[in-house]
């Protein structure tokens, strides 16, 4: 999330698309409430009339995997109504920036970009025109035919009401009643907020769905300011954290990239990842770059290696190879790993194609799971259709604390990290995640201390004080860890503060560095994730509990601790104009006071009147409309999900997104991977189907399925039915149907109801079916229990929606389409 | 007396008919019935299911856990929590929880329950036998990449930040290059 949870209650529209909060983030409703109790509308667009639907003041449905479409439609709006805030897209955005005069739009190339070679962009076109010294081009009228304002313009004039509405099946009054009530939120003292969460990510245009809406928001001036932002409201407490702390194979700690084969050297690593720019202004914040990720390599083996061994220690990718979740079990499948972590996760229901999961984890030699009750994962070889004495795989099910049995902190999806306490101990022998890791590492260490083995220095030189042996247990001290995220000076040290030129300060080995801006690329520092450098400055700042909100919005400064350095609202230095006044003089996020910035903590705001772009994390100091970086395209372009119920993208001769990866090619994917209705719809599978969330479960219900209270609310598998599809099929409110895609088949619990209704698409009718994910067969009444096996107190119904869904991802993310897939429902025979 | 869930439903009806006698038991079970976190120790605690990040009060006697309610000092959720928040007490208090390590070998039928240190010291070799199986110094073209190919993990966004920094020093210092977890999907 740009801003936070509190935050909510200074919008004025809320658009919900791409999440149902209602349900699956309820508390965040109270100040979704407190809004609408000062005159704020929420606008709800889903495919499904959910609870947040239920109290929204505009409802629209829109087919699954059309948002793009939807979203487009709006940026056109608000560029034919003039709705656009002028001097916030003229000055922070890159609206102004001329384009190469070879690139081409989807509508004047076939329905791609320029630049694609088979499924990959070259991006040669996608590039600015420069002047002599470098500098990019501008036109800050707006008006040269190549500058990104027109280009948009340009782009979006073929998203017409009439299209958008024979592609997402949403009638055009609905459409234009959205289009409208959002757009009003361009005015300077009005915001708008966008409330997505997987309804957005996992489809194969999800980043593009999500870059719509930041388009939006930058013409509208919503960035930065309060009630405004983009919030990507996450669905574990602490993905957020396990994300900025680098448990993604493309990110070390920090959203420092990982380093590819090709740089061999720290010094080539950080020439290549540190960002330069010839914009006078621009601030570049990740010229930094050297010291974060110097500071990171000391945190992960102090002064055991220099700086260029630690970095040479470190695993490689190779250049353009995709490590990520699909790929391992594809690999996985393919007999690759001999070995696996499944650690506090379940991919054996989380994971897209879940019969190819459970199959891979049969390829293996042994496999480590650990988590809080038994699960479909660490019994695989026990599951439907599983013959155990024919899997080899050894497995280890390891018993863990739960939450409220250790100390440690986490981090919410407003970027705050709060601190939480052992109330009790964990049942039996059961142990803190950090205690068995630890254990493990020492163990292996020492083997490799003992009998060697290649690159042994890679294990045994990491530093890891994070706690001492009593007896033969290892305990495992939070503070100490947290600490050395925070960062420390390995060394006694004269600085320069960074802010005030001439002044300095010195610091003894061992003292925390108070914030990133002073973390060192020499090796004096250490820090192992430089965003929460500033979280453990000698007191814990995420144990804070103070009440005050001297601003009056509710950045509640005293509460926990955010990053970056306790900041609430990122990107603020947005919410003020060229001269230093806020947009909104009713809710100013920061303020200048005659000498310095008051408020919340300042990000990238100047001297008013200094003329220095807000978004410093940017090389060229603006947002980015036009943005380059992405695989498949510099706009967003509608494109439909790879299996759908239309034979043509009518916006364009190009169906899918060029740039996906597809797992039913040979040598690519494998035998159990196939698809339907992606050249031309098959009758077989005639039915969109979307995967969803309630409040009564979480994720795979791994943890849910187990608490009685929650399991008797909500005991079982259900498929949301819309009334006419139910008279077609003959399907009676609670009757077992049998939900089929191309890879296999669950059975549910019909629930015939109103919520959905037919689409007509290009004047068809479409109907679309809905399941909730959060079931699997170890909490089953007819499954095998065996003495001494684990039985739940109320029993659950059906197994995984995920045995459903196909391996297909996101062609910059990879992040699988659970949110668009065909399938036909039957009565149980 | 123990008093199960179900068994209290049924302890509460009874009182509920005992008021058809035509006198009142009111302040009489209001005296006998004294606040359940009475002598509690409390300790705050967060949610750990959606994101929101909603704060929860933990009350415990003699290290069971008594009662979990939502903390109105925080700000996020001033007390509010839903239905799975509210469900936290279930977590701790469960006998279906795994409290001993399990071990399915090769082809087994069944779990078998092990100690702590036979689990872990076998992990341990399994991990360093895959490694030193999969390790590659060079990739195809000859660069440095210094990786384990024979190893993949995931997981987890349900540990808490400190763990999962140090769990991916962990698979990092063992080369691993298959890290992923949650945030994918």
């Amino acid at each position: 999330m740009t801003n936070h949870w509190v935050d909510f209650k200074n919008s004025d529209v809320l658009l919900i698309m791409g999440s149902n909060p209602a349900s699956n983030h309820p508390v965040s409703f109270k100040w979704i409430q407190a809004a609408v109790d000062k005159g704020a509308k929420i606008i709800c667009v889903d495919p499904r009339f959910t609870q947040s639907a239920a109290k929204a003041h505009l409802y629209a449905p829109l087919r699954s995997g059309t948002d793009i479409a939807f979203l487009g439609g709006m940026i056109k709006y608000i560029l034919e109504n003039n709705l656009y805030l002028e001097e916030y897209v003229k000055h922070y955005t890159n609206a102004s920036f001329l384009v190469n005069p070879a690139f081409k739009l989807p509508g004047d190339n076939k329905g791609v970009f320029s630049g694609l070679e088979g499924a990959k962009y070259n991006k040669d076109t996608w590039s600015y025109q420069t002047e002599a010294g470098g500098r990019i081009k501008k036109d800050m009228s707006l008006k040269d035919p190549n500058c990104v304002f027109q280009l948009l313009k340009k782009q979006y004039s073929r998203y017409t009401p009439e299209i958008v509405s024979k592609i997402c099946g949403t009638p055009v009054d609905k459409l234009l009643e959205v289009y409208k009530l959002y757009a009003s939120t361009g005015k300077p003292d009005k915001a708008g907020v966008e409330l997505y969460a997987m309804g957005w990510t996992q489809h194969t245009v999800g980043v593009q769905n999500i870059r719509s809406m930041c388009i939006i928001q930058l013409l509208l001036g919503n960035m930065g300011i309060a009630g405004g932002g983009v919030a990507a409201m996450r669905g574990e407490s602490n993905v957020q954290g396990s994300t900025d702390h680098g448990l993604l194979f493309h990110i070390w700690p920090g959203y420092l990239g990982t380093p590819t084969a090709s740089l061999a050297t720290l010094k080539a690593f950080n020439e290549k990842r540190t960002p330069t720019t010839k914009e006078p202004d621009s601030l570049n914040w990740w010229k930094n770059f050297p010291k974060y990720s110097a500071s990171f390599l000391r945190s992960t083996y102090g002064k055991n290696a220099s700086l260029e061994e630690a970095y040479e220690l470190m695993p490689k990718l190779d250049d353009g190879a995709n490590y990520s979740w699909l790929t391992i079990f594809d690999q996985m499948y393919k007999g690759k790993f001999t070995g696996f972590f499944a650690w506090g996760m379940n991919p054996a229901c989380s994971g897209a194609h879940s019969n190819k999961v459970r199959q891979a984890l049969g390829k293996l030699d042994w496999m480590v799971n650990v988590n809080l009750f038994d699960n479909e994962t660490g019994s695989f070889w026990r599951g439907p259709g599983m013959d155990p004495a024919k899997i080899k795989t050894e497995v280890f099910m390891l018993p863990c604390a739960s939450s409220i049995e250790k100390e440690g902190s986490l981090a919410n999806s407003g970027r705050l990290q709060q601190w939480r306490y052992k109330a009790v101990n964990p049942p039996g022998i059961a142990l803190p995640d950090g205690d068995i890791m630890s254990e493990i590492y020492f163990k292996v260490k020492e083997l490799y201390e003992k009998n060697g083995g290649p690159l042994k220095e890679a294990i045994t030189k990491l530093s890891w004080p994070y706690g001492k042996f009593v007896g033969s247990h290892y305990h495992y001290d939070p503070h100490a860890v947290a600490k050395e995220i925070n960062g420390f000076f390995l060394e006694d040290k004269k600085v320069e503060n960074p802010t005030k030129k001439g002044e300095f300060k010195e610091f003894k080995k061992g003292d925390p560095v108070p914030t990133f801006a002073w973390l060192q690329d020499d090796g004096s520092t250490s820090s192992g994730c430089w965003i929460y450098c500033g979280s453990y400055p000698g007191t814990n700042m995420a144990a804070r509990r103070g009440q005050k909100d001297p601003t009056g919005i509710g950045l509640y400064p005293e509460w926990a601790w955010s990053w970056p350095v306790n900041r609430r609202i990122i990107y603020n230095g947005a919410s003020v104009d060229l001269n230093g006044k806020p947009w909104n003089p009713k809710k100013p996020v920061i303020t200048w006071n005659g000498e310095k910035w008051v408020g919340d903590v300042p990000d990238g705001a100047g001297n008013p009147g200094s003329g220095r772009p807000p978004f410093i994390m940017k090389p060229d100091g603006v947002a980015s409309i036009f943005g380059p970086g992405l695989a498949d395209g510099p706009f967003p372009e509608h494109y439909e999900p790879l299996e759908c119920p239309v034979e043509k993208n009518l916006m364009s001769p190009q169906k899918h997104n060029p740039a996906i990866k597809r797992f039913d090619k040979a040598g690519v994917g494998s035998d159990m991977d196939v698809y339907a209705s992606v050249a031309s719809c098959d009758p077989k599978f005639p039915f969109i189907c979307s995967t969803y969330r309630i409040s009564e479960h979480w994720q795979t219900g791994v943890l849910t399925r187990w608490c009685p209270w929650l399991a008797e609310m909500q005991p079982g598998m259900w498929c949301e039915i819309g009334l006419e599809l139910a008279k077609e099929k003959g399907i009676a409110n609670g009757e077992k149907v049998i939900v089929e895609s191309a890879r296999g088949k669950v059975e549910c619990t019909a629930i015939v109801t109103p919520r959905f209704k037919p689409f007509i698409i290009d004047g068809n009718t479409i109907h679309e079916v809905g399941i909730p994910w959060h079931f699997g067969w170890i909490t089953t009444k007819d499954r095998t229990y065996k003495p001494g096996d684990k039985k739940p107190e109320v029993y659950t119904e059906g197994d995984a929606a995920n045995l459903l869904t196909p391996t297909i991802g996101d062609a910059n993310t990879m992040i699988p389409e659970s949110k668009a897939f065909m399938v036909n429902v039957r009565k149980r025979g | 007396m123990e008093v199960t869930r179900r068994g209290f439903l049924k302890l509460s009806s009874a009182v509920a008919a005992a008021g058809g006698l035509g006198l009142s038991l009111k302040p009489v079970s209001a005296y006998a019935q004294p606040l359940k976190i009475q002598y509690a120790k409390e300790t705050t605690t967060i949610c750990p299911y959606c994101s929101v990040g909603c704060s929860i009060i933990v009350s415990v006697r003699r290290g069971v856990v008594v009662n979990t309610e939502g903390d109105p000092d925080s700000p996020i959720n001033r007390g509010s929590l839903c239905s799975k928040g509210g469900s936290i007490y279930q977590m701790a208090v469960n006998e279906n929880r795994l409290g001993k390590p399990l071990y399915r070998a090769p082809f087994a039928t069944e779990w078998k329950e092990v100690d702590w240190e036979w689990a872990l010291e076998k992990i341990a070799h399994n991990v360093k036998e895959s490694r030193d199986k999969s390790f590659k110094t060079k990739n195809d073209k000859g660069e440095t990449v210094n990786r384990t190919e024979g190893i993949a993990s995931v997981g987890s966004a349900a540990m808490d930040l400190e763990e999962c920094f140090t769990y991916q020093k962990f698979l990092r210092g063992l080369g691993l290059v298959y890290i992923e977890h949650q945030a994918r999907i």
